[in-house]
Parts: structure tokens; sequence; C-alpha cells
């Protein structure tokens, strides 16, 4: 279809242009802290980085240069994969990433696919279990939505490990150590997502497919779990996007407190230490993750629902 | 679309549900608690006696007390005017360049709103908490920055909601009617589109305030906002943390009051937000 050519040439531009902003934010952002660009490279002020370091950082990166070029050199070295240099861990922004994406992804994934289960089982039960069950599902959703990750860890640790004493405090190898982190990211998500699904489930339970479904004679359980939560999903689905967004930025939090490996724990260890170079890499790579995740989102949303093809510019 | 039970006929008379009820009783308490903390606690929250250090909660110090002796109650009392006045200052902030931004873009020339819409699609590009450490190790840790780095970190999506609906307004019945007249843009724009535009903004800064105050905190418990001894919630939980395996109430607490307040705002700005739609 040329329609659909013509809509993804013009997705994917959008991709580019916001990569290429996003760089470009990145880059004043570096000039933008006060006092020695050099200096800041180095870890600000307070790194007392010798004068030798200092000339060798601005040779590296050509600061000596006009502004313009410094930020063409910027881009090409970007387009390249080199990210720079990080002082704090003493090698290439790139090789450092690539050494904890996979963590961070592995847990996003669980905590995703956690979420999911807890938020279906809990809509499921609150929809068919009658007033009681409504309200205290909604209610736990709406608990859940507002935990703070930091807290609910807290909590989750002191149930899981002080008190009953079956799963780890910190994040050990293996898969006992992804439980609690998993489940500390899960239950915020699972709220939202159950709050989006109730909304929709309702609107199915009352849509003529429904009805004609029992009209046919189909079982009530299989009414439920073949038609209306699978038409409540579909606004839900539309949100993964999001909910990969929220995870990479609750993962900051969550990595910190469980002490485990990844690229949130990277990335506020690098704030912390001002480690410019580090910190612009990890935000330019999650946002060139999260754009290419919302686009292939719109993709799904566009093969799965054809509504939504027919109102293209 | 409305579920069955919310019924359409008390849309004028105001009648809380339980919840809304319960969360109009948090917030209140959370008022009192951060315009006259002494009260609810007449105690100093900085009182440092290191003969009461690690209490469990009782009678005489209902939630505990900390690693210098001070009681958790009178510190969490007191917390609620700094965590709150962060909180809100944050979500006027994010709200006010959303304002700005949503008026730009849903007012201006064609060009402008193109130009506008595609910065708040880049700014969406770095997800939540991304953007406000990207503005924090610029700026630098502390309570101001950590404050503006989640105003702006939330001010593309309220941005994204009030362009929309200016745009609607701008495009209804009345305000061609009123453009019919030859009333000049200004007074359209005051009379018409604003008063229209306010009480969704009522809602998203309702429903803002509970994510400020959580993203807030969290920045203090990492280190970049509020820093011990003060008695911000975000600062007492990060100084509890420590002491996690042992001490327990040291880090409750703090956090209950967090998602109290956060769960209280989200349930009184989607009360307001039903209302809104059902009267409309």
């Amino acid at each position: 279809m040329p329609g659909n050519r013509r809509w993804l040439l013009l997705r994917a531009g959008g991709v580019v242009f916001v990569l290429w902003a996003a760089a470009t934010i990145t880059f004043f952002a570096l000039r933008l802290v006060p006092g020695d660009p050099a200096e800041a490279i180095l870890g600000g002020p307070g790194s007392q980085a010798g004068p030798e370091a200092l000339e060798q950082v601005r040779r590296e990166y050509g600061l000596d240069q006009p502004l313009v070029v410094q930020y063409l050199t910027y881009l090409g070295r970007l387009v390249t994969g080199d990210l720079g240099q990080s002082y704090s861990l003493h090698k290439p922004v790139a090789t450092a990433i690539g050494e904890q994406f996979g963590a961070t992804l592995t847990l996003a994934l669980c905590s995703l696919a956690l979420a999911w289960a807890l938020a279906c089982a809990l809509a499921a039960w609150s929809v068919r279990g009658g007033r009681v069950a409504w309200a205290i599902g909604s209610g736990l959703e709406l608990v859940a939505a507002a935990v703070p990750h930091f807290w609910l860890a807290t909590v989750l640790i002191l149930f899981f490990s002080n008190t009953l004493g079956i799963l780890p405090p910190v994040s050990v190898p293996g898969p006992l150590g992804i439980v609690l982190p998993a489940l500390t990211m899960a239950i915020p998500l699972a709220g939202f997502l159950g709050q989006v699904m109730r909304e929709s489930l309702l609107t199915a339970m009352e849509s003529p497919f429904v009805t004609t479904a029992r009209a046919r004679g189909e079982s009530e359980a299989r009414i439920f779990w073949r038609h209306t939560l699978r038409h409540a999903a579909i606004p839900a689905v539309g949100l993964s996007g999001w909910a990969f967004g929220s995870l990479i930025s609750g993962a900051v939090v969550v990595e910190s407190v469980f002490a485990r490996q990844g690229l949130g724990r990277s990335l506020l260890s690098a704030v912390q230490l001002r480690d410019v170079t580090l910190v612009t890499g990890i935000v330019l790579v999650v946002a060139l993750a999260y754009t290419v995740m919302t686009l292939v989102t719109d993709l799904a949303d566009r093969a799965i629902d054809p509504r939504t093809r027919a109102v293209t510019e | 679309m409305r579920r069955p039970r919310a019924a359409l006929s008390d849309a004028g008379a105001f009648r809380p549900t339980v919840a809304e009820a319960l969360a109009g009783l948090v917030l209140v308490l959370m008022l009192v608690a951060a315009l006259w903390p002494s009260l609810l606690a007449p105690g100093d929250p900085l009182a440092v006696s290191h003969a009461d250090a690690f209490q469990p909660p009782s009678p005489a110090h209902l939630f505990g007390t900390d690693e210098s002796g001070r009681d958790l109650y009178t510190r969490v009392i007191h917390g609620a005017a700094e965590s709150l006045r962060i909180g809100v200052l944050a979500t006027a902030i994010g709200i006010g360049l959303a304002i700005v931004l949503g008026f730009v873009a849903g007012l201006g020339p064609r060009w402008l709103d193109f130009g506008t819409t595609r910065l708040v699609e880049v700014l969406f590009a770095f997800p939540g908490l991304l953007l406000a450490l990207l503005f924090i190790v610029v700026t630098g840790p502390g309570v101001l920055s950590s404050t503006i780095a989640v105003g702006l970190a939330t001010a593309p999506g309220y941005a994204r909601i009030i362009r929309s609906q200016v745009r609607r307004t701008a495009s209804a019945e009345f305000v061609e009617a009123a453009r019919v007249l030859g009333r000049g843009r200004l007074w359209i724009v005051a009379r018409h589109i604003l008063p229209n535009v306010t009480a969704a903004l009522f809602v998203l800064a309702t429903l803002g305030l509970g994510q400020a105050v959580i993203w807030v905190s969290s920045l203090s418990y990492l280190g970049l906002g509020a820093v011990p001894p003060a008695a911000e919630w975000g600062a007492m939980l990060a100084a509890g943390r420590t002491y996690i395996a042992n001490f327990w109430w040291m880090t409750f607490f703090p956090g209950l009051a967090i998602v109290a307040s956060a769960a209280a705002a989200t349930v009184i700005g989607r009360g307001i937000q039903k209302r809104n739609r059902s009267a409309a």
C-alpha cells in the first residue's frame, strides 16, 4: 500500500529528527555545565584535574575549535557509535553501556510480563466479583499506582527478606535475585495498566459482540477470556511504549536500592559523580531505545486495529 | 462509556464516594500539618536525644525515633510543609511551562504550532526521570535544582494535553460566534478559551501533584535533592535506608506519608475530572 509506505517514511523521518534533536540537546547540556567544559568532562571543579589531563581533553574533544566545528565533530562521532570516554569508569561510554544494557533489559522485560499478569488477574477478579471485589480491586490499583518505587522496595524487603527470610534483600546472581526488583517495578505499572483495562473491560462487557457470543451459547468464562479481555487489552497494549519508558526510569531507583547491576544504577552514579559524558551517553541510548519502541508500538497498533489506519493525515 | 453504577443523575449534587471522603480527609490533614505543624505535633523535629535513639513505635513515640533519638512522628508532620512546597512548586513550574507551550501551539500560526509540537515530541524522547537527571547533572544536585528538574520533566506531558484542549475550545461554536461578533483575539482568549481550559488545568495540577511529590522525594532519596537532617520525607527515607535491616519504622512512616498524599491527590483529581465530564 502506498499510503502505508508514506506513513512509515514519515514516521521514520520523525524518529531521525527526534534523535538528532536529542543529540543536540545533550551536546548543549555538556556546554551548559558552568565553568571550563574540559573540567566538566573530567567531573567538574571538584575533580582537581591536572593541567596535562585538561589539555589532553581539550585536544581530544576539539574544545579549542569553534563551537560549530565541535558540534559537527560530536554528531559525526555519534553516528559512528563513539559516545566519548567516561572519566569515572576509565573506559569508552559505549563499552560501559554495552556491559550494563543486558541486565536492565532483562529486569524490564521480567517486570513488564509480571505487571501484565498482575493487572489481568486483578482486573478479571474485580470486574466479575461483584461490588466488594470492584471496590477492593480499584483501591488496590490506585494505591499500587501511587506507590513510589523506593518505598515499595523497602516494604518488600522488610516482608520477604526480614520477616519471611525467603528472598535475598540485595540482588544476587540467579533467578532468585531478580524476583524482588522485578516485583517492585511491576506493582506500580500493574496499577496503571489495571486502571486502563478496567475502563475498557466495562465497555467491552456491554458491547454487542459479547451479547452475540452469549447468544451462541458460549460459557461466561470463555466469553471473558476470549472476547472481553482481548478487547480490553488493546488500549493497554498501546501503553507499552510508555510503560517501557517508565520502567527505565524506575530502574534508576530500583537498581540502586537492590544494588543490582544495570543501566539505571550506572546513570545514577554518573549523575552523582557528574560524569557528564556517561550521563549524556546513557540518556541518548535510552532515548534511542524509547523512540524506536514507540514506533514499533504504533506499527503494532496499526496492524492490530484497522481503525487507526483510516486516520493518517 | 460511563460505568453502569455511576449514576448520571447526581452530577449536580456533591456526593463524595468513600474513597473521595477519605482522600479529602488526608489532604486536609496534610494541609494542617504543612501550615500549622505544632497543632498536630508540638515537639521540635530537630530535637536530638541520644538516649532515645532507635526506639520502636510506642505511645510515647508513635512512629518511633531515628538514629539521633528524634521523634519520627514530629518529623513526618513537620516534613509536610517542605515536601508539599517542593511538590507544589514543581507542579507549578511544569504547568506554567506547559501553558506557554500549549497556548503558543494551540493558538499561534501554523509554523509555530509545528515547531512547538516537534519540541514537545523531542522532550518526550527522554522518558520520566531521564530529563530530570540530565538537568541535575548540568546544574548540580540540590533542593531547587531537583524541583525545577521535576517541573521540566513533567512539562511536555501537560503541554500536549493543554494544546489539544486549547485547539478543541478554539474551534468550538461559541468561539466562532464571538469571532463573528467582531471580538478581538485577546478578548476571545481571555473570556472564552482560558476559562474553558482552566477546569482541565485544575484536574491536571491535582493529578500531577501526587506524581511530583513522588518524583521529588525519589530524587531526595537518591541523594540528589533535599539532604538530611532536613525533615523532608524523601530525605528522611534516605537517612533511614542505612538502618533498614533493623529499624524498619525509619523508612516505613515517611514513605507512608508520601503514598497517602500522592494517592489522595489522585483520588481528588479523578473525582473532579469525573464530575467535569458528566457536567459537560
